[in-house]
């Protein structure tokens, strides 16, 4: 079962990749793009037919490796 | 005294700090990060570079390979483990050492000579220094530290921020950040101040043909400590 994970940057955490694409973006006359957060998108391959279950397992390994919970949160979609 | 340098893979300053440690007079050992025990030692560094390539996060990988638990052993049971730059970003990922190190502000990668301001001096790695203000090598893409308001509280509560960029005369404002870093922190130590992660790289400084030797009396000095 297919698992995806999206991984992004906590409010208030400076993200200046993002920044620098809203400028870059607003330079290309999309002016009206306020603000850009980037983050990350996984899809996780989990041999689990039980959705719960599987869910379960990738919230544990958000927890302990994809995320990092002082600048991170983690959406299992 | 004894030592043992991690090696992961992508790790380049290994060597680097295997012949500064041996300079000065360590007993140095290179330990593979594949390995599962580390030989007796007084001191574990853990190297600069890029372990893993950066994959997933700077550190995140080698934060979970075979090694490691040795390592967190090792500091839990008050072993000296210093981390220099990439190593500086695996204890922040261990759970060692607080908060995180974030691409720099400006995006760009930095290599320069820096100064740091020696924050704290109880502890076995700057008692007794002699200077106050060092001047080291940076060279980073992921060197901009930060931590929750908490964090930074308990930090600077429990004296745990061990190194700042300064000017030369020890000046901490934003002029002298070169990364971005909360409070301009170069390097923290754990609540027992055995562990040390700093993102300066002292084992560039131990020759005056390179360009400056405080890394040596930062070497000498855990040397002296110890005895």
């Amino acid at each position: 079962m297919k698992i995806k994970v999206i991984v992004t940057l906590k409010n208030g955490v400076l993200d200046p990749q993002g920044k620098a694409i809203q400028q870059t973006l607003n330079g290309m006359n999309f002016g009206n793009v306020e603000d850009v957060r980037q983050g990350k998108y996984f899809e996780i391959e989990v041999k689990e037919k039980d959705e719960k279950k599987a869910k379960s397992l990738v919230d544990d390994m958000c927890k302990k490796l994809l995320a990092n919970l002082v600048i991170e949160d983690y959406k299992i979609v | 005294m004894r030592s043992s340098v991690i090696i992961f893979p992508g790790s380049n300053c290994d060597r680097d700090m295997d012949v500064a440690l041996k300079k000065f007079g360590f007993k140095n050992q290179m330990v593979w990060h594949n390995d599962q025990s580390i030989p007796k030692s007084d001191l574990i560094v853990l190297p600069g570079g890029f372990s893993y390539g950066d994959y997933l996060r700077c550190g995140s990988i080698a934060s979970k390979s075979k090694i490691i638990k040795s390592v967190i052993d090792f500091a839990n049971s008050g072993g000296l483990v210093l981390g220099i730059c990439n190593g500086f970003q695996i204890l922040t990922e261990t759970g060692l050492l607080k908060g995180i190190l974030q691409q720099n502000k400006f995006l760009n990668f930095i290599c320069s000579n820096v100064f740091v301001k020696v924050k704290d001096k109880q502890n076995k790695y700057f008692k007794d220094l002699k200077k106050d203000v060092l001047e080291l090598h940076i060279a980073h893409n992921e060197g901009n530290y930060f931590c929750s308001d908490d964090e930074l509280k308990s930090l600077e509560d429990n004296n745990q921020i061990a190194v700042t960029y300064c000017g030369e005369d020890g000046t901490e404002n934003e002029t002298t950040n070169p990364n971005g870093a909360i409070k301009n922190i170069a390097g923290i130590f754990n609540n027992n101040k055995n562990v040390l992660g700093m993102m300066p790289h002292p084992e560039r400084m131990i020759d005056k043909y390179l360009s400056g030797e405080d890394g040596s009396l930062f070497f000498k000095n855990i040397l002296d400590n110890f005895k």
